[in-house]
């Protein structure tokens, strides 16, 4: 292990990672310390998608270290296993279990033990049922606790992700444009919800959308063919001659 | 702990059916012992053997929707299991016959003593015994499932390509078990059976009680399912078939749960075999068939996947249209069945009890949660 990763949250040094020749990730370097609130963006096949598979265990690196708090070494753990390490992800597309009640959806990513046995007998507590509520509160669906999550409108549905990802109590935040498809004013709104969040948890964003990120007002990391192009606030990026080239296209 | 699963399971829908059942299973047989054979209402002993069959089905439909309904797992291999129950009883009743068989051996079966064999397969031991029988009802779909499912589902080998495996699993099966030299009849299979804990298994009166213990298996396992279907473990199998990959990222091991499920189908299969042999009288290669196993997915999609009480209804319903229709239009049947599952599949397709529960849940109030948290997504 490297002394550099002492102390950081996530830690990505020379990840490489091709499919079928394709370099989708190509010596990635990234470091998150515990606390920030880090925005990702790039243009289309830029390796955030990828980026991510690999922090969570999707997709196995081909060569690299990826290590969160310092030492684990998240390449040898599968999905589950990084979960329950305290790595929550939220899909591109809103990914909740539909023909469950918006309340079951938030019960099911509950921090709880996650054995097959455990959940067989397992009876909602009191204080389960406490952090539901508080849950149900932040993500603005405390009236919509018994409808399918099937009903919900896209934006509610990016909510209760979040919301989800929340009730995992997770020490890691991925978020992957959880702004895509919504209004203006629920992507204002995320942007609030996610600050909120940001307070308590690390949070790593990827967006596409300036307007948001610009709302976020945090540091962001430029991705360009799967290694970063520049890093520091938008204004700085934003003014970096490389990165209007590729990606603001200005 | 285990009260408070058992309480879960045991909703107003479930008491209704497990009542339901139970009253099948007490004056079915009463009227078929107890009633004159010229009063209306007499249940003449064939129909009761007949209708044993059906819930035996209905109890493989069950093992089937727990599986594919609630876990989205479409096995077209269901049958291997029900078979392998039923040749576990079969071998038992085989024991049983003694020196009644036409060679008239106290140990070997007849079908042994014809090809020459000497002594008892190693394989045979034990099946003498009820009890061990009864365990291995249990225990050899359990492990072959289990197995099977341990490397299927860690591989992460799902849908189509699966339901194919299960399909190769039961016809290689098939073939195994047409061969002499397996030890179980080859082609004959297991049949000419005498008794049953030392009850004639052609009496009436064990037949009355081999279809009431049908019947309450069959209750016994419906609020099995219905205990599960309501835990949080069932939400999570729900989630499982419905977004696998965000199951896997809130960290549960997706694997054991499919192979938990996986597990206890294939044995609630297995009793539904045991159920199904002594009733018939015979079990051979050909219930391993492939037909076999897709017969009972299109019991469940008629019934109502992802419902409970749908495989039971589709079971006895669909195989009740069997009996009438192969004494009416023999050659036709197979067409009947594929076009039912063509007319379900377009028109019902949430199978009849999906679509009355569906109908009932609109009037009430627009969709309420329970009726509708099983309507599989796709």
């Amino acid at each position: 292990m490297t002394d550099k990763a002492a102390g950081t949250l996530l830690y990505l040094d020379g990840v490489n990672k091709a499919f079928d020749g394709f370099k989708a990730i190509n010596n990635l370097s990234l470091v998150l310390e515990p606390g920030e609130m880090r925005a990702i963006i790039g243009p289309n096949g830029a390796g955030k998608t990828t980026m991510m598979d690999i922090i969570t265990g999707k997709t196995k690196p081909d060569t690299g270290d990826v290590l969160f708090e310092g030492s684990t070494d998240l390449t040898r753990l599968d999905e589950a296993k990084i979960a329950n390490l305290g790595i929550g992800r939220k899909f591109q597309k809103p990914t909740v279990f539909e023909s469950h009640t918006v309340e079951d959806n938030i019960v099911l990513a509950l921090k709880a033990k996650r054995g097959a046995f455990a959940t067989l007998f397992h009876q909602t507590t009191k204080a389960e049922a406490a952090r539901v509520d508080e849950l149900l509160a932040t993500t603005r669906l405390t009236d919509k606790r018994a409808m399918l999550a099937a009903r919900l409108s896209h934006g509610q549905k990016q909510w209760l992700e979040i919301g989800m990802l929340l009730a995992q109590e997770p020490r890691l935040l991925l978020v992957d444009e959880p702004a895509a498809g919504m209004t203006d004013a629920e992507t204002a709104e995320t942007a609030l919800l996610l600050k909120e969040i940001a307070k308590t948890q690390s949070v790593v964003v990827v967006e596409h959308d300036m307007t948001f990120v610009r709302d976020l007002g945090v540091k962001v990391t430029v991705l360009h063919e799967g290694s970063v192009l520049a890093e520091g606030s938008l204004d700085v990026v934003s003014s970096n001659p490389k990165v209007v080239e590729v990606y603001l296209g200005r | 702990m285990i009260t408070g699963f058992l309480l879960n399971g045991f909703d107003t829908r479930a008491r209704i059916v497990v009542a339901i059942l139970v009253a099948i299973a007490l004056l079915v047989p009463a009227a078929n012992l107890y009633l004159p054979a010229d009063h209306p209402l007499h249940v003449p002993t064939y129909a009761v053997t007949l209708m044993g069959k059906y819930f035996a089905y209905a109890l493989l439909a069950l093992a089937v929707d727990l599986v594919w309904g609630y876990c989205g797992i479409l096995s077209l291999g269901h049958g291997a299991f029900f078979a392998l129950g039923g040749y576990a009883m079969g071998m038992y009743l085989m024991r049983q016959i003694g020196t009644r068989g036409v060679y008239a051996d106290p140990i070997l079966p007849d079908f042994m003593v014809f090809l020459n064999w000497k002594e008892l397969p190693w394989f045979w031991y034990g099946f003498d015994m009820f009890w061990f029988a009864a365990l291995m009802v249990l225990l050899v779909p359990g492990a072959l499932a289990f197995v099977f499912g341990w490397f299927a589902f860690r591989s992460r080998v799902t849908g189509v390509y699966l339901s194919i495996i299960t399909q190769a699993l039961t016809y290689a099966l098939l073939l195994a078990f047409f061969r002499n030299d397996m030890g179980f009849g080859g082609n004959n299979g297991l049949t000419d059976f005498k008794d049953i804990l030392g009850y004639n298994v052609q009496a009436d009166t064990t037949r009355a009680t081999l279809f009431a213990l049908t019947v309450l298996f069959l209750a016994l396992a419906f609020f099995i399912a219905s205990a599960i279907a309501r835990s949080k473990l069932g939400k999570v199998l729900v989630g499982v078939r419905d977004a696998e990959s965000r199951t896997r990222f809130l960290g549960y091991r997706v694997e054991n749960y499919k192979l938990f499920v996986w597990t206890l189908s294939a044995m609630m299969a297995g009793v539904a075999g045991a159920l199904y042999v002594p009733q018939v009288g015979i079990i051979n290669p050909s219930e391993f068939a492939p037909a076999n196993s897709i017969e009972a997915v299109i019991w469940v999609a008629v019934g109502g996947r992802g419902t409970l009480i749908g495989p039971i209804v589709g079971a006895v319903a669909v195989n009740f249209g069997k009996t009438w229709f192969t004494g009416v239009l023999p050659e036709l049947w197979l067409f009947a069945l594929g076009a039912l599952f063509i007319v379900v599949t377009l028109f019902l397709p949430k199978g009849i009890v999906g679509t009355v529960q569906a109908f009932w849940a609109n009037r009430r109030r627009p969709a309420t949660p329970a009726a509708l948290a099983a309507e599989p997504a796709e």
